[in-house]
């Protein structure tokens, strides 16, 4: 098993890779998708800028997310900021449901069109798995660990930092990753708002009525969501091996 | 020398510890035993100030605790509660060395405390401090545990119903150890349990609470032969406790003078051990034998039977 996943795992890297450095490489491969001799890769820019750009902002987003996220939880699982509790969930729970393009045709009008309304799309919708897990994760210490945390005489941040965050942080990590795979997907609308990114090789096949267009865009995004996925699993998985669950 | 005056804590009109005073001293076992609910996990919070008392203060060698941070008072103090609270992410190494982490201790010394207390415990092979919680028996969790609170050489240690979480063969030995490690470094223990045969087995002193109330505190055999309320009566048992009161006694304290006999006793077996002895080989009188292989005198069934007599 590990076998078959490890060579899986090899071939998407190669694939990518290969398809960014050289995509005209691939052009027979989607010559039969195109009609009038339109062309088979996208040229109206360079696909690998615009992977890299497209990452970016997934990245740049997620950050964010965690950043207020983790922030969040932590502060309505202390006593003091319990009260806060369902209000943080609710902001979490609209912003994600808040469709990501309402959420862009709201930002362009006060930020402009580019990069920043859907860092601010991503960063809304990206918000509630890791929120709800940072609460699971925390809320979710065995109350003997925390009580002997207390009786050895750790300060609050002491045990904050050197007991429940490392206890919550298996399922943090698997916030993150579903924020981030869900944003790889999501961050492709961007481009309707002129942000650079992979959804640009995809709308310009829409436009221009180009299926090899459509499916290289499509190809690429759903590539690094599994890849950025398996990344993630791997990185908890090693951190599991220390804390049992 | 702790020093708990008119203790109480109250959760808006519910009482849960009521206006207890009392004095433990160094060096000594005090066992608070209760039935659940009767305020007994609550004193003992109150000691370590995991919960604040309501009225009354603590003095520890004269200094009252409330005077000290909470945090800093509790370094100095060892906990181990039931099911042992170790922390599941950190090698059993780094779990004994959290309080002198905490207290920043230098790097060498923490090694060699938790060196020391692995080799007290009896945890040591190559390999044992780097293992996890997950992978040891219970007793070894709760070892653990014990070697944890007592790794920043506290004089005070509190015990929560320590050696619950148990089955009867290796609580009797975590039991036996905790006697032998108390020796060792005199520490002064209290420990709160629900159990009255061990409250026995290691009560110096023995404290029974009911709704918030000490009704007595006192030598074990005094809780036998003058119980101070029925319900101390009824906690401890009358159906043995002329046995109860003679395992509170070693034959090496009763021994006297006299022919040596064929059978032989340990002088550190308890009475009730010797007197069961007896009754099983049929003899009517052992020789009471030091560690050291010499005779200590002799006890005989009808001094035995006497003894158990007293209350």
């Amino acid at each position: 098993m590990p076998r078959a996943s490890t060579i899986l795992r090899v071939a998407a890297i190669v694939l990518l890779v290969a398809f960014l450095g050289a995509p005209q490489r691939f052009a027979p491969l989607f010559a039969p998708l195109t009609e009038y001799g339109a062309p088979p890769i996208y040229d109206q820019g360079d696909l690998l800028s615009l992977a890299l750009a497209h990452l970016g902002t997934v990245f740049v987003a997620a950050a964010a997310s965690t950043l207020v996220a983790v922030g969040l939880g932590i502060l309505v699982t202390r006593s003091r900021g319990a009260q806060f509790l369902s209000l943080s969930r609710t902001l979490a729970n609209i912003g994600q449901t808040f469709p990501p393009v309402a959420v862009l045709a709201v930002a362009v009008p006060l930020v402009g069109f580019g990069q920043t309304p859907t860092l601010i799309a991503l960063f809304a919708y990206g918000l509630l798995p890791i929120l709800e897990n940072t609460i699971a994760g925390l809320q979710g210490c065995p109350p003997a660990v925390i009580e002997a945390a207390n009786g050895m005489g750790m300060s609050a941040r002491q045990r904050l930092l050197a007991v429940e965050l490392p206890l919550a942080m298996p399922l943090i990590l698997e916030g993150v990753r579903l924020s981030l795979v869900i944003n790889v997907g999501t961050a492709t609308i961007g481009s309707t708002v002129a942000a650079k990114g992979l959804g640009e090789v995809i709308i310009a096949g829409l436009l221009s009525n180009n299926t090899a267009f459509v499916l290289q865009g499509g190809l690429l995004t759903g590539l690094m969501a599994i890849l950025i996925y398996d990344a993630m699993v791997t990185l908890e998985r090693r951190l599991l091996r220390t804390v049992p669950a | 020398m702790i020093n708990i005056e008119g203790l109480s804590k109250r959760y808006g009109s519910t009482t849960v510890v009521d206006a207890v005073s009392m004095s433990i001293a160094s060096g000594s076992i005090t066992v608070i035993v209760g039935t659940s609910g009767s305020g007994k996990s609550t004193l003992l919070r109150m000691i370590n100030r995991l919960v604040e008392p309501t009225t009354g203060r603590v003095l520890i060698d004269g200094a009252d605790t409330s005077l000290t941070p909470a945090h800093l008072l509790r370094r100095r103090i060892g906990y181990v509660i039931q099911g042992h609270g170790l922390f599941p992410h950190r090698t059993v190494a780094e779990n004994i060395a959290t309080v002198p982490r905490l207290l920043g201790w230098e790097r060498s010394r923490v090694a060699a405390r938790v060196e020391e207390l692995l080799r007290v415990f009896q945890l040591e092979s190559a390999s044992f401090g780097r293992k996890f919680p997950h992978q040891l028996s219970g007793g070894e969790q709760q070892r653990v545990g014990v070697a944890r609170a007592l790794a920043a050489e506290p004089a005070l240690l509190l015990m929560d119903e320590p050696f619950g979480a148990l089955d009867p063969v290796i609580r009797g030995k975590a039991q036996d150890d905790l006697l032998d490690i108390q020796r060792r470094f005199g520490t002064t223990i209290v420990l709160v349990t629900h159990d009255m045969d061990e409250a026995f087995r290691l009560g110096d002193c023995v404290a029974v609470m009911k709704q918030g109330r000490v009704l007595q505190h006192d030598r074990p055999g005094v809780l036998l032969t003058r119980p101070a309320d029925p319900f101390v009566t009824r906690l401890s048992g009358t159906a043995d406790r002329a046995l109860k009161l003679l395992s509170l006694t070693t034959a090496g304290e009763l021994a006297e003078p006299g022919p040596t006999e064929k059978r032989t006793v340990a002088a550190a077996a308890s009475l009730r051990e010797v007197l069961s002895d007896l009754i099983w080989s049929g003899a009517d009188a052992a020789t009471v034998l030091n560690p050291d292989g010499s005779s200590a005198g002799r006890l005989t069934v009808a001094r035995l039977l006497a003894h158990g007599r007293q209350g």
